[in-house]
């Protein structure tokens, strides 16, 4: 029987172990000062800068990259966490190239945006490292805000509703706070146990109590909050996964992408998690990429991704399209899955039929293909979990399934704000999930007062 | 191809590029080495008279400032003359000029102002062969402390006086290079001229301080937490320096006195600007010292390229070419007008043509148009100033464009005029010449 990399099955130990540490080191290593002040130099410092407008929290770009090229890099960070306490993660985890460096008029003159990104890293790792605080809160209000889900929405939330005074308490179902910066991204975008480190760098400016394992409508109730608070903030993200709908998907080996990855990022020896020889993921956006990626660095020999329509369609980047391509996955287009085909209750294989457009509609072609396969990620998107929210008392109303909200993160329970992936009209970004947070606090702030 | 071959004041090189009396210029082994890098020739580092040489500090003697990506623009001096003795130097002079007797060589002298000591320096430096020497009237730091340097070039009288005693006492051409820390450099150079000199050079460096360490809270550069003003030079200093050379070579009484111009040049280009403007040659110091010897190959090439490229055959075709063009404000065309024109394809869209103009101009630069970022000249508000050109960072992008006569131009109203009329005729101005009914 062949061992490592060629074994058959689901494994771990496939590589020497050495390599996880090298497999899974940081993706954008930090930029270091000489770096820095070189790469700050290339801002042009732009009137009404596209960047700025681009970034969802509207952080002012042109200025901290200058505060960081005049050797002011605690001045940048305050700047960036004016406008996002969750600055840290952002650069880390931000896709920049659809957002602020995609619009850099230095991508417009040349190719090569100025690395802003890794410049709001350098100066958040540099007031992060001295433990520098830049928002004293406000004399106690008296009042209460109980905050769903400690996600970036909800952490963005609770830290802008803290300086205002108010006394906020996350309930978070998950051991830890952090939501998807803690469960739901590459290991190799946020090393070194970052999400935890920002988490306690959010907290750090107090009134907020964290209680982890409290699950909403399991351990309390909506209206138990809107009861015993004066606000609610609803920031719980998207609990379900959509299926496959193919035959056999509940064979063996067939696994939710979000749920190996927060597998991943909660292991603590990389080399005895198991994975797949052959592995196939199904879906086009940032998480199938995330599994195929990492799929790969823990040594599955093949990993392809299946994608139902064009490579125009995918909701992945092309920086992360190519990062796929980098670390050896396959990317193949206009596939969709058909059925699982499994050995003993063990997926072996998947048979996908492809695709093509018939009018504005996708539809099948009937001609098929089957991939050899021991692993299988579900990968085609998330969704919202109504049943916990309106288990008691009044409902809220939803929106193509998420909950609808109006220009400032009101829901239509009185009282009741929500922002994040769990809301409709959001783009499933962690940096729009910041925005949101920190807008709706705004909007309680002024309710409450 | 383009002969650059330099003769200035009978003083033969095979281009024009010389290197400025300062630290490349010190001793044997690196003049040999910008010799064999190409350089035209050297003015020696400065001597003084004999005797035990001056000392220097031995902390920092250098300050600066940069653009950005940390290119130097500005340097700053406080090495004094040569601090080796004398009778080294001169062996050295004489063997290197033995050794390269094709590269100009001039010694750079600076002694005490009483005609003894130059009565003394002189003949030693004529033995060495060197082909002239360079008056040092100009170094600000230290040695004008002493009474010599600048504190010699900033007294017409005595850079009269001493050019006369030179010229008395040696066959040697002298160059009598001048301060550019003075009101009006026209006084100097009229002194030098006055007291017979072949030629001046110019500039030599100014007083500055580049920076303050705000720990220590003392100027840079910091010896034992204080500092002195040094000598400012590199691509900062140009533009002064070229309007020093400018009005030296359009004053009617030093008209046709030959220039070695000095001052920031770094490339082919500063050197055929000053050359445009009535230098005859040029001396470089601060980019030899940024980047080394090897640059002078750059200018070589450049100069030849650009000459072949105008067909001018030699230098004789540029030198002063852009002296008659120098003028005062007063004999400016105001009727002559341009506008501001930005090319949409070149454009980036950084906005800061818009929020130069907006801030602190005419509002004459839309930064929206219908909604979408558009950058445009409002030509019914643009006065032409040029502030959106210098601040755009893409070459060409925005460039002025003179409006043809009979041209309404829309902020007037009124349509160019065909006339040159300047001020001293304009009916603003109270001092006007009008002509006798």
């Amino acid at each position: 029987m062949p061992e490592g990399q060629f074994k058959d099955g689901i494994a771990g130990g496939r590589l020497p172990a050495d390599q996880y540490a090298e497999n899974f080191s940081d993706l954008h290593p930090p930029l270091d000062h000489h770096e820095a002040l070189v790469e700050s130099d290339r801002c042009y410092f732009c009137y009404d800068a596209p960047c700025m407008n681009a970034c969802p929290t509207s952080i002012d770009i042109p200025l901290f990259i200058r505060q960081i090229s005049t050797g002011n890099p605690i001045g940048s960070a305050k700047t960036i966490f004016d406008q996002n306490i969750l600055g840290g993660m952002c650069a880390r985890v931000c896709p920049t190239e659809t957002l602020c460096e995609e619009v850099c008029v230095r991508e417009v003159a040349e190719g090569k945006p100025v690395q802003i990104g890794r410049l709001q890293r350098y100066a958040t790792d540099v007031a992060m490292a001295e433990h520098k605080q830049f928002y004293p809160r406000a004399e106690s209000t008296g009042k209460s805000v109980a905050v769903v889900g400690a996600g970036p929405a909800g952490l963005a939330a609770a830290h802008r509703l803290a300086r205002y005074g108010h006394e906020v308490t996350i309930l978070e179902a998950r051991p830890k706070a952090g939501g998807l910066n803690e469960y739901g991204i590459a290991a190799y975008k946020s090393i070194d146990n970052f999400a935890q480190a920002e988490v306690d760098y959010v907290t750090a400016v107090g009134g907020i109590d964290i209680q982890n394992g409290k699950a909403l409508g399991r351990d309390y109730q909506l209206s138990d909050l809107t009861r015993n608070y004066d606000a609610v903030f609803l920031g719980m993200g998207l609990g379900g996964v959509n299926a496959l709908r193919a035959d056999g998907e509940d064979a063996g080996g067939v696994v939710n992408a979000v749920e190996f990855i927060a597998e991943l990022r909660q292991a603590s020896d990389l080399s005895s998690l198991p994975v797949g020889r052959r592995v196939v993921v199904i879906g086009g956006g940032m998480t199938a990429i995330d599994a195929a990626v990492q799929s790969k660095l823990l040594g599955a020999e093949e990993v392809t991704i299946c994608y139902r329509r064009g490579q125009e369609h995918m909701n992945a980047s092309e920086f992360e399209q190519d990062l796929a391509a980098a670390n050896g996955v396959t990317i193949r287009h206009w596939l969709q899955p058909k059925r699982v085909i499994a050995e003993n209750g063990k997926v072996s294989g998947i048979e996908l039929e492809y695709t093509a457009m018939d009018g504005d509609k996708l539809a099948g072609t009937g001609e098929t293909l089957t991939l050899t396969a021991d692993q299988v990620f579900k990968a085609i998107g998330q969704s919202f979990v109504p049943a916990a929210l309106n288990g008691s008392g009044a409902s809220i109303d939803l929106e193509a399934g998420r909950i609808k909200v109006d220009a400032e993160g009101r829901t239509s329970l009185a009282n009741v704000w929500a922002g994040g992936d769990c809301i409709f009209g959001g783009d499933d970004l962690t940096v729009s999930a910041v925005a949101q947070g920190r807008d709706a606090a705004e909007s309680i702030n002024r309710a409450l007062r | 191809m383009a002969d650059i071959r330099n003769n200035f004041v009978g003083i033969k090189s095979p281009n024009p590029f010389w290197l400025a009396s300062a630290p490349p210029t010190d001793k044997a082994y690196n003049v040999i080495r910008a010799f064999k890098a190409g350089w035209g020739g050297v003015v020696w580092k400065t001597l003084g008279e004999e005797g035990p040489p001056v000392v220097n500090v031995n902390g920092p003697r250098y300050g600066a400032i940069w653009g950005a990506d940390r290119r130097l623009l500005g340097l700053n001096n406080i090495e004094l003359i040569t601090d080796r003795d004398l009778q080294v130097n001169l062996r050295e002079i004489k063997q290197v000029k033995k050794d390269w007797p094709d590269r100009a060589i001039v010694v750079s002298l600076m002694v005490p102002c009483v005609e003894e000591s130059w009565k003394a320096i002189l003949p030693v430096v004529e033995e060495t062969e060197a082909d002239g020497i360079e008056l040092n009237f100009g170094c600000p730091h230290g040695m004008s402390e002493r009474g010599m340097g600048a504190a010699v070039g900033q007294v017409p009288e005595y850079i009269e006086m001493v050019v006369r005693w030179c010229k008395a006492n040696t066959r040697m051409p002298v160059i009598t290079k001048l301060t550019p820390n003075i009101t009006d450099v026209r006084k100097p150079a009229r002194a030098a001229h006055a007291g017979g000199t072949d030629a001046v050079s110019l500039i030599n460096t100014i007083n500055s301080i580049t920076g303050v360490d705000l720990d220590s809270f003392a100027p840079q550069p910091t010896i034992d937490g204080k500092g002195s003003h040094g000598g400012y030079c590199g691509p900062a200093v140009k533009p002064i320096a070229m309007n020093m050379v400018a009005e030296i070579a359009r004053d009617p009484e030093t008209h046709g006195l030959p220039i070695s111009g000095i001052g920031g040049i770094t490339t082919w280009r500063d050197a055929a600007e000053f050359m445009a403007l009535g230098a005859g040659n040029v001396q470089v110091c601060t980019a030899a010292m940024t980047y080394g010897f090897k640059i002078v190959q750059e200018m070589i090439a450049g100069l030849e390229n650009w000459m072949d490229e105008k067909g001018h055959a030699s230098l004789d075709d540029i030198v002063g070419r852009a002296t008659p063009n120098v003028t005062d404000w007063q004999y400016l065309n105001l009727n002559y007008i341009a506008k501001a024109h930005i090319d949409q394809d070149a454009c980036i869209k950084c906005g800061r043509c818009h929020i130069a103009c907006e801030d602190t101009s005419h509002q004459a630069i839309t930064n929206m148009v219908d909604g979408v970022r558009h950058f445009e000249v409002i030509e019914a508000e643009c006065v032409g100033c040029n502030l959106c050109v210098n601040v755009c960072p893409v070459e060409n992008c925005i460039t002025m464009e003179p409006l043809a006569v009979g041209v309404m131009d829309e902020r007037t109203g009124k349509p160019v005029s065909p006339v040159y009329a300047n001020w001293t005729t304009h009916p603003n101005n109270p001092m006007a010449k009008v002509a006798a009914e």
